[in-house]
């Protein structure tokens, strides 16, 4: 394809020259990672669902997709993108989705992107167009690349066209709402997610928390009856603004931190305000308190902790890697991408950055 | 039926349910010297009871489910502690020996077949569950605890590991970890990579990392989803977290006959379009039903040219509605009979056909080939009529079991190897039923990994660029190349090598697939 050979010369001219190159789909996501560096790539030049038949619960679409597009799509045969990606803008891609690494409500339950990705076409930093997995859902024949590559946020080469898993939508969906504490929030939560329960996502803030049920009538009727509180008629648009990051919780111009936790973790004693979903284990923290306390309190729980938005970049947004596992990181990146182009930068210096 | 009756004269018990021939590939020899410097080497760190060295206690470990590959390891270690794992690392990197790591040796793929001048590192003495954690709902477990034992232990919490490949009994943690293996219900719970959250690893630099942690993800690139699956080639498993999930309280089968392939091919689809994402969703052709029936005696109806076992689970409310959906699709769909078990005992019936397929083909045939490709639904007529020709072609019978929900085909060619060239023809006959696979845009293996089997098969999924990039992922991880080094991906060398001997229907053997 002509784009592909283009792209494949500006690679080419980039990897001879060493002058980075950023990817960048609607650039949505452009306030997420560490340096954006580099003239722009812009994916977007590449669009288009390539294949996709519902029978086969498989999607494949070109990098530059819109987002909106591919779930307009998946809606008319009732099928959904499981992990729920954040868009963060009306020109989200697929490829900055599947690159980013993100995932919504649904996770805890469902799974994230690296779950549904079963192939990628990648271009390196060579120009050289590789496929990784497939397009079928069980795929073991060499290692998964295509699985590493969601949420490498483009470090390691250009996404040229992913296909993931796809599912049917939830026959039904109930979103109830009642009054908690944190900690009875977190206990129960824990409790809930080893029965078997039709609970689809859970979000705890300032002493409210709601659930969402999905699935079979006959369960999510069961479950609403038990579990009492209030009903939150026409449910879809709370959940997109947790996922989108447009509820209340998420104005002001406070720092935003992300800490993965285990579920389990107690309520974190830190200063600021949270909004808790997954379960437990994502923690959303606005806080101006200093990296270092944050890190500090989130490892001692298993977790970590990622500067998603705003404050000072300088302290690292993501958190530093042990040291045997940076050099694997440095050489996987060494191998895909020799010249150093592809977003150099965006998650982590690449020279001697580790602790 | 002639020819069907005249095989079950001709039925033999063989206790193994893989390949049983002797001497399929030779055994190279063992270089006494070498063995001598390294067993010193070992012994000086590590206590004797750890160290097998006399090919009488090597023996066992010459295969492993892939019998017809054998090969004599130099020595097998049996560390039964990390800091024991970390000296057998430490001790094969500063003398450049090769290791190939080990878990219960259920594999079907000769993924653990040893190399005449390496080491064989068993982990069948890390086999503690460290701990159960109902709350958190996970597992800790050593590699060589088995996949069974993880969910029996989690069974008083209400709870179980979701992945169940067929051999669970038998197979370990860490070899599902290498292989990344399903089992009949990962349409619905998903496979390894979707169950596992951590895997502490042992490098070959002597280093010990945490891959994922018992939070839902890591900073930095995702490792442990290239991990898993890894073969055993980037490094050695010392403990892995397993997510549990809670226990379904009700289940409940289907048994579908259709009249040809082709419409049972179009109702998986039916089931799938209409929102539904059964428990497990198999299919088994006529072979493959009436090679079974005379032993389980489960019912299958001998005249289907299909049959589909399509199960429901969760709790009773939920059963009862799905099942109720799904006859009305099946029925939709063309079915030609419809059973729906009634009690537990008679879906355990059901399926016991389909679970007992491989010892079936075991008691029909003096041996059988389990072949493992996967492929887009949409063409498993095709695939299935293809593979029938072929049988006219290579004069070896094959029977189907297919996991319908993810379109993952098992044939099972079967031969005689007492029969000069019939273990060639079979082998011929994967190969092409592979290449088929790769040509309808699905793969060479779904479940049970390249090993050793399929490492030619590589050539034809994967062009050059691809493959060094797979041994760029090894390099990240094994700089000395040290672990399971002869394994999955192929050298230049032997590509070119298999090219010179495959040729298949006047196709240039060794094209570059157009790749995009």
């Amino acid at each position: 394809m002509q784009q592909i050979e283009t792209w494949r010369a500006q690679v080419l001219e980039a990897a001879a020259a060493h002058r980075p190159l950023r990817i960048r789909g609607g650039g949505t996501k452009d306030f997420y990672g560490q340096a954006l560096d580099g003239d722009i790539l812009d994916t977007r030049a590449h669009a288009g669902i390539v294949d996709y038949e519902p029978t086969e619960l498989v999607l494949t679409a070109r990098c530059g997709t819109p987002l909106a597009d591919i779930e307009a799509a998946l809606a008319q045969h009732h099928q959904m993108l499981a992990f729920e990606p954040p868009h963060f803008g009306a020109g989200a891609t697929f490829g900055g989705a599947i690159a980013s690494g993100l995932s919504g409500p649904r996770r805890a339950t469902s799974g994230a992107v690296r779950d549904f990705v079963l192939g990628a076409v990648l271009m390196d930093g060579a120009g050289q167009v590789l496929t990784f997995g497939g397009q079928v859902m069980k795929n073991v024949a060499g290692y998964d690349v295509s699985r590493l590559l969601a949420g490498s946020m483009g470090t390691l080469g250009l996404m040229l066209q992913v296909s993931v898993k796809v599912l049917p939508r939830t026959r039904i969906e109930a979103t109830l709402r009642f009054a908690c504490s944190e900690i009875d929030a977190l206990l129960k939560l824990n409790e809930w997610g080893g029965m078997p329960l039709p609970i689809s996502a859970s979000c705890w803030h300032d002493g409210v928390l709601t659930l969402r049920f999905s699935g079979a009538t006959a369960a999510v009727a069961a479950a609403l009856n038990s579990f009492g509180g209030e009903t939150v008629p026409d449910c879809a648009p709370f959940w997109a603004s947790v996922r989108e990051q447009q509820h209340p919780f998420f104005d002001g111009d406070t720092p935003l931190w992300r800490l993965s936790v285990p579920s389990i973790t107690s309520a974190l004693i830190l200063p600021g305000r949270q909004l808790i979903e997954w379960g437990g284990a994502l923690r959303w923290l606005k806080s101006d308190v200093d990296a270092a306390t944050i890190r500090r309190t989130v490892s001692a729980a298993g977790g970590h902790a990622t500067l998603f938005r705003g404050g000072d970049k300088s302290v690292g947004v993501f958190q530093p890697l042990a040291p045997a596992v940076h050099r694997i990181h440095q050489r996987l990146k060494a191998s895909f991408d020799p010249s150093h182009i592809f977003n150099p930068g965006r998650v982590y210096a690449h020279a001697n950055q580790s602790r | 039926m002639a020819a069907y009756k005249k095989d079950r004269a001709r039925i033999r018990q063989i206790t193994a349910i893989v390949l049983t021939i002797d001497n399929m590939t030779a055994s190279l020899p063992i270089d006494v010297e070498r063995r001598a410097q390294v067993a010193a080497a070992l012994l000086a760190r590590l206590p004797a009871r750890c160290v097998l060295s006399d090919p009488e206690d090597t023996r066992p470990y010459e295969c492993d489910g892939l019998a017809a590959y054998r090969q004599l390891p130099m020595i097998v270690t049996l560390p039964d502690s990390e800091e024991q794992v970390l000296a057998i690392l430490n001790v094969c990197r500063e003398l450049n020996v090769p290791i190939v790591p080990r878990g219960a040796g259920t594999g079907l793929s000769g993924g653990a077949l040893p190399i005449a001048d390496g080491v064989v590192l068993s982990t069948a003495r890390l086999n503690r569950i460290v701990r159960i954690e109902p709350f958190a709902r996970t597992a800790v477990a050593q590699p060589g605890v088995r996949n069974l034992a993880i969910s029996e232990a989690a069974a008083p919490h209400g709870l179980y590991y979701a992945p169940d490949p067929s051999s669970q009994i038998a197979c370990t943690i860490g070899g599902n970890v290498a292989e990344n293996s399903g089992g009949v219900h990962c349409l619905k719970y998903g496979l390894t990579v979707h169950n596992v959250l951590r895997v502490r690893v042992a490098t070959i630099d002597g280093d010990i990392i945490d891959l994922g942690s018992d939070a839902l993800d890591s900073p930095g690139l995702d490792l442990l989803a290239v991990f898993i699956g890894s073969e055993g080639m980037l490094g050695i498993v010392l403990e892995v977290t397993v997510k549990l999930v809670p226990k379904p309280a009700a289940a409940c089968v289907i048994m579908a006959s259709f009249g040809d392939v082709v419409t049972g091919g179009n109702a998986v689809a039916s089931v799938i379009a209409a929102g539904i994402i059964p428990a497990g969703l198999e299919m088994m052709d006529r072979t493959s039903a009436r090679m079974v029936e005379p032993f389980v005696k489960a019912g299958y109806d001998l005249d289907a040219a299909a049959i589909l076992l399509c199960e429901a689970d969760g709790t009773p409310l939920e059963v009862a509605e799905e099942i109720a959906h799904m006859t009305a699709v099946l029925e939709g769909a063309g079915a030609s009979a419809i059973a729906v078990s009634a009690t537990e005992a008679e879906r355990l019936k059901f399926w016991s056909g389909r679970k007992n397929a491989f010892p079936a083909a075991g008691r029909i045939s003096p041996d059988y080939y389990c072949m493992d490709g996967t492929i887009p639904r949409k063409h498993l007529a095709h695939v299935l009529l293809g593979i029938e020709r072929m049988e006219a072609t290579y004069g070896l019978r094959c029977a189907n079991v297919f996991h319908a929900g993810d379109g993952n085909l098992h044939p099972l060619i079967l031969f005689d190897a007492n029969q000069p060239g019939e273990f060639a023809r079979a082998e011929a006959f994967g190969a092409e039923i592979l290449a088929l696979c790769v040509e309808v845009g699905g793969t060479i293996t779904g479940e049970h990994g390249v090993g050793m089997e399929k490492i030619n098969s590589m050539c034809v999924q994967f062009s050059r660029a691809e493959l060094d990039a797979f041994f760029a992922v090894k390099r990240a991880f094994d700089v000395p190349f040290l672990l399971n080094p002869d394994k999955a991906i192929p050298t230049l060398n032997r590509c070119a090598e298999f090219g010179r001997m495959r040729v298949t229907g006047g196709r240039l053997p060794f094209a570059d697939l157009p790749r995009f």
